[in-house]
């Protein structure tokens, strides 16, 4: 599935997007963001604060326990600010 | 009642006049429109920002926005809703957002660009990031959006 990251999360996690392959285990998007959070430094810069971290599946915004599967893409960022 | 919705996502700058003009043009059913404007202001809290740069979401900003308007229709009786919003950086003084809505009566309008601006400023996928002379940093969301937002959740 591919990944979005906006704002501060992608400077964090260093890249804007990617593509992932977590295991059947990860199902839903707390344990995609607690799963890349273990990938690296980086990952773990980014979501240390996981209850901040705002996330949406194609498209539309998702809670924590959302199923991430069939996801095209997911996105993950801070509280949004625009207007 | 036809109900035009306009959504735009652009660096360019928008002329106000103009985008009424398109939004009223042979129609005789339009009794009010309220224009909201979002400007860069250089006083943040007491501190002077020179600058700010938006970052949006492309594809999910405009989805988001067109259900905030979608909501706004289904809630009042409107008859053209124009939503615009601007990415990039950004000097005091200058355009961020507009927001058009068209009525019969005024109050479907103020209501309904009241709403959609507390919605946008909490849902829609945009950041700001906020340049001074201290530093850069991205923009906090502030709470008071949040009450703002959700004093139009209905029970």
């Amino acid at each position: 599935m591919k990944v979005k990251y906006f704002a501060w999360v992608r400077e964090r996690v260093g890249k804007a997007e990617e593509i992932i392959e977590p295991p059947a285990s990860v199902r839903t998007v707390e344990e995609l963001i607690a799963w890349l959070s273990g990938q690296s430094e980086a990952y773990a810069y980014a979501f240390e604060k996981p209850k901040v971290i705002r996330a949406a599946i194609d498209h539309a915004h998702v809670k924590p326990d959302a199923a991430i599967a069939g996801a095209r893409e997911i996105a993950f960022f801070p509280p949004m600010t625009g207007g | 009642m036809t109900c035009p919705v306009t959504i735009r996502i652009q660096e360019d700058d928008f002329d106000i006049a103009r985008e009424i003009a398109l939004l009223t043009r042979s129609r005789t059913d339009i009794g009010a429109v309220v224009s909201f404007s979002g400007i860069c202001r250089s006083d943040e809290d007491g501190a002077k920002v020179a600058a700010l740069t938006l970052e949006h979401y492309p594809g999910m900003a405009e989805e988001e926005i067109a259900r905030h308007v979608g909501e706004a229709t289904s809630r009042w009786p409107l008859n053209g809703v124009t939503v615009i919003h601007r990415v990039g950086r950004f000097m005091p003084g200058q355009n961020i957002v507009l927001v058009l809505t068209a009525s019969q009566h005024r109050q479907a309008a103020f209501q309904a660009a009241e709403f959609l601006m507390d919605y946008l400023k909490t849902n829609a996928p945009f950041w700001k990031k906020e340049e001074s002379a201290t530093g850069t940093g991205w923009v906090e969301a502030h709470i008071r959006d949040d009450e703002a937002a959700a004093r139009w959740t209905r029970s």
